[in-house]
C-alpha cells in the first residue's frame, strides 16, 4: 500500500494538505519548514517545483517560485529537500506540484526514477492534461508515483470520465475557476461536484485553491476527503523576519488548521 | 523521413511531430476544446469565410499590394526584391489578419468579453479595433516595459475603448503578458475569448491563426504569378511568434523551389546573453499550452529575450516553426539590433517606406542576401509591420531628442 493510500485509510477524519515552494526564500528555511509540517498537523505535504512562469498560480506563489530561484532554486536542489525530509519522515505522503517544462529540461523518465527514489510518492504537473499525460505517464508509473488529476467546475461528465482514466492517488478539486490564492468557494455548489466525483471513483477527493482559515477548512472538510492550504500558508515568508519566528508561526497556523 | 506534405499539420491532437500539443491548465481545457470545435465548424463553414472576406477587402484593405522595389533593387545589386505591403492594412500590421478571423469565431461561440497580449502592441491594436467594430469590451496584457517602449500604440488602444493592464512580473514584457492573459483567462472561462496574437499557444490556435494569416502568402501566389508569371525564389520573413512568416510561408510549403528563410531576432548577439533566437538559441520546451523551441537555462527556466523590436521580444516560437525548423523546410537565420536599426533606415531612405523593427529585420538579412544572388532571382520581403510607433525607440538609438 502507497504512503497515500495508507493514509487516507487510517485517516478518521479530513486529511490537512499543506503547500510550501521548495527553496522559499532559501534552501535551509524551506527544508526546516517541511520537516515540521507533520509535526504541526499536516497529513500530507505539498511541495511546489519553482518555475519562472507560473501560469496557473496567483501573486503569492508566484512570488514564492521566484525568491526559490533567487536564492539557487532548481529541481536537484528541490529532489534532494525530499531526501533530507525522508532521513527522520518515513511516513508523511509528499506530493510534488509544478509545471511540465522544468520536468521535461532534467528528463521525464530520470525524474520520475530520482523523484521516487528521493521519496516522492505523487505528481500534481498542472499544465499537464489528460490529452498530454504521455510525456509522464509510463515513467511515472514504472517508478511507483501516483499521477494526481486536477478536477474543475468546468469538468463535465464526459471530462471526469477522461480524467480519472489516468488518475491515481487521490483527485484535486480546484474550487474556482481562477488561480491560486485569489477567490474563495461557496460550499454549496462544491458539495454537488464533489458527490458528482465521488459517484464515479473509489479515489480520495481533496479541494484547493482559496482556502485560508480554520473555518474554511472545518467547511470543506466536510465536504471532502481533504484540505489544500497554499498561499495562507506561503504568506509567511513574504513578511520573515528572521528563520525561527517564521517556523513558529507556521506552526502554529497550521496547529490551528488542523 | 521525410514527410509527403509540409502542409498537412497538425495531427488530430494538435502535435507538429513532437511540438505544439495542448499543455494547459485543467480549468481551461474544456475551454480549448470548445475553441478547437468551433474552429474546425467555422473553417468548414463559406459563410463564416463569406464574412471574413468582404471585411479582409473593405475594412482591412486585402489584398495588400505586391511592390517591386526598384530602388532597394538597384542598391543592392542582386535579386529582384518584391515587398508583400501588409503594413498598408488597417491598423498598419498584418496582425489584423487574425484579429478579425478569431472576433467572428469569439462571436460564433457567443462571448462577450475578449482578452490579449501584446508586446509591440500592433496585436493590441488590431485586437481593440476589432472589439470596437463589434462592440465587445476587451483588456489587453502588456508589459510594463513594453508599455514604456510603445506609448503611441497604447493610447490607440485607450482610444479604442480598450483596457489596458500593465504586467510588471518579470521583465514586463511580452512573456509576461501571456502569463497574465492565461491567468485572467482561468478565472473567466465562461465569458471570455482570448484572443492570442500569434502562431502560439495551445492547439488550435498556431494552426488557426496560421490558417487566417494565410491570406498572405495565398495572395502573393496569385500576384507573382500574374506578374511574373511563376513563383518566387525566395521568401524572407521576420520571427517572433512567427505569424507573419507563418502566414507567407504556409502556401508555399509543398512548392520546393521555393526557399523559405525565417529571420529572428539577435539582439546583441546570438552568442550572448541578449538575444531572441528561439531556434538559434534555445532548446525544445512547454510554455504557454504548447510545447516548442524555447530560450531556457538547464533547470527548465524561461530566461528573457531581449529585442529592440518590442514585437519580437519572446523566448519562445509557434510549434510549426519549430518542426520546420527541425525538418529543415525553412530556414532560420538572426540578425542584431544594430543590423536591424540599419536596415530601418536604408528602407526608409530608398523607398520611402518606414518599416517597423520588425520588418527590420527581415530587410537587414535581405541586405546581406540579395547581393549574393542573380538578377533574376526573385526575392520577395513580408514587409508585415509599419515603423511610425517605432520612431520614439529608433530616435533614441540614434541620440536625437523628439
Amino acid at each position: 500500500m502507497s504512503r497515500i493510500e495508507r493514509t487516507f485509510k487510517s485517516l478518521k477524519r479530513p486529511a490537512l494538505i499543506t503547500f510550501i515552494t521548495a527553496g522559499d526564500p532559501d534552501y535551509e528555511t524551506s527544508l526546516a519548514a517541511l520537516k515540521i509540517l507533520p509535526g504541526a498537523g499536516a497529513d500530507i505535504v505539498e511541495l511546489g517545483m519553482p518555475f519562472t512562469d507560473p501560469a496557473a498560480d496567483g501573486p503569492v506563489i508566484q512570488r514564492a517560485g521566484q525568491r526559490a530561484l533567487a536564492a539557487g532554486g532548481c529541481m536537484k536542489q528541490t529532489l534532494s529537500m525530499v531526501r533530507e525530509f525522508r532521513k527522520d519522515n518515513g511516513e508523511t505522503p509528499l506530493v510534488l506540484m509544478g509545471y511540465a517544462n522544468p520536468v521535461l529540461a532534467y528528463g521525464p523518465e530520470r525524474f520520475c526514477q530520482d523523484a521516487a527514489e528521493s521519496g516522492v510518492d505523487g505528481l500534481i504537473i498542472v499544465d499537464l492534461p489528460p490529452e498530454e499525460a504521455d510525456l509522464l505517464a509510463a515513467y511515472a508509473k514504472a517508478a511507483g508515483l501516483d499521477i494526481i488529476r486536477l478536477v474543475t467546475p468546468v469538468t463535465d461528465e464526459a471530462r471526469l470520465e477522461k480524467i480519472l482514466e489516468g488518475a491515481s492517488g487521490f483527485l484535486y478539486y480546484v474550487s474556482i475557476t481562477g488561480v491560486t490564492g485569489t477567490a474563495q468557494a461557496d460550499p454549496a455548489a462544491l458539495k454537488a461536484h464533489i458527490e458528482r466525483i465521488r459517484a464515479r471513483t473509489d479515489l480520495p477527493v481533496v479541494v484547493g485553491f482559496g482556502i485560508r482559515t480554520p473555518q474554511d477548512v472545518a467547511a470543506m472538510g466536510e465536504i471532502a476527503d481533504g484540505v489544500v492550504v497554499g498561499s495562507a500558508i506561503v504568506e509567511n515568508f513574504e513578511t520573515m523576519k528572521d528563520r525561527e519566528s517564521v517556523l513558529a508561526a507556521i506552526r502554529d497556523q497550521i496547529a490551528a488548521l488542523a | 523521413m521525410k514527410p509527403n506534405s509540409f502542409r498537412s499539420g497538425p495531427d488530430e491532437r494538435g502535435h507538429f511531430g513532437p511540438y505544439g500539443g495542448r499543455y494547459v491548465a485543467e480549468t481551461l481545457m474544456p475551454l480549448i476544446l470548445s475553441v478547437e470545435e468551433a474552429w474546425e465548424t467555422a473553417k468548414n463553414d463559406s459563410s463564416f469565410w463569406a464574412q471574413f472576406d468582404e471585411l479582409a477587402r473593405d475594412y482591412i484593405g486585402r489584398p495588400s499590394p505586391l511592390y517591386f522595389a526598384k530602388e532597394t533593387t538597384k542598391h543592392l545589386g542582386g535579386a529582384k526584391v518584391y515587398f508583400k505591403r501588409d503594413e498598408l492594412n488597417h491598423t498598419g500590421a498584418h496582425k489584423i489578419n487574425h484579429c478579425l478571423g478569431q472576433i467572428l469565431l469569439a462571436l460564433r461561440m457567443g462571448k462577450t468579453r475578449i482578452i490579449a497580449e501584446t508586446g509591440a502592441g500592433q496585436h493590441g491594436v488590431a485586437t481593440a479595433t476589432v472589439c470596437a467594430l463589434f462592440k465587445i469590451p476587451c483588456t489587453i496584457f502588456m508589459g510594463a516595459t513594453d508599455i514604456e517602449r510603445q506609448k503611441p500604440n497604447v493610447f490607440r488602444m485607450k482610444l479604442l475603448g480598450a483596457e489596458v493592464r500593465a504586467v510588471t512580473s518579470g521583465a514586463g514584457t511580452l512573456k509576461d503578458a501571456m502569463n497574465e492573459a492565461l491567468r485572467d483567462w482561468v478565472a473567466n472561462v465562461r465569458d471570455t475569448y482570448y484572443l492570442i496574437g500569434t502562431v502560439a499557444g495551445p492547439h488550435p490556435y498556431p494552426a488557426m491563426v496560421r490558417d487566417f494569416q494565410s491570406v498572405i502568402g495565398k495572395e502573393l501566389r496569385e500576384q507573382m504569378t500574374a506578374r511574373e508569371g511563376r513563383l518566387p525564389d525566395t521568401l524572407v520573413a521576420c520571427i517572433g511568434g512567427g505569424s507573419n512568416a507563418m502566414g507567407l510561408f504556409h502556401p508555399f510549403l509543398d512548392d520546393p523551389g521555393v526557399n523559405l528563410i525565417g529571420v529572428e531576432a539577435g539582439g546583441h548577439g546570438v552568442d550572448t546573453d541578449q538575444h531572441a533566437a528561439s531556434l538559434s538559441g534555445g532548446k525544445p520546451g512547454i510554455l504557454h499550452g504548447m510545447q516548442s523551441y524555447f530560450l531556457q537555462d538547464e533547470d527548465g527556466q524561461i530566461q528573457e529575450a531581449h529585442s529592440i523590436s518590442a514585437g519580437l521580444d519572446y523566448p519562445g516560437i509557434g510549434p510549426e516553426h519549430a518542426w520546420l525548423f527541425d525538418q529543415k523546410r525553412v530556414e532560420y537565420v538572426s540578425v542584431t539590433d544594430d543590423e536591424a536599426l540599419e536596415a530601418f533606415q536604408l528602407c526608409t531612405r530608398l523607398e520611402g517606406i518606414i518599416p517597423a523593427l520588425e520588418p527590420s529585420h527581415a530587410f537587414a538579412h535581405v541586405m546581406k542576401h540579395a547581393p549574393t544572388l542573380s538578377a533574376d532571382h526573385i526575392l520577395v520581403m513580408n514587409l508585415c509591420g509599419r515603423g511610425d510607433k517605432d520612431i520614439f525607440t529608433v530616435a533614441e538609438k540614434l541620440g536625437v531628442t523628439l
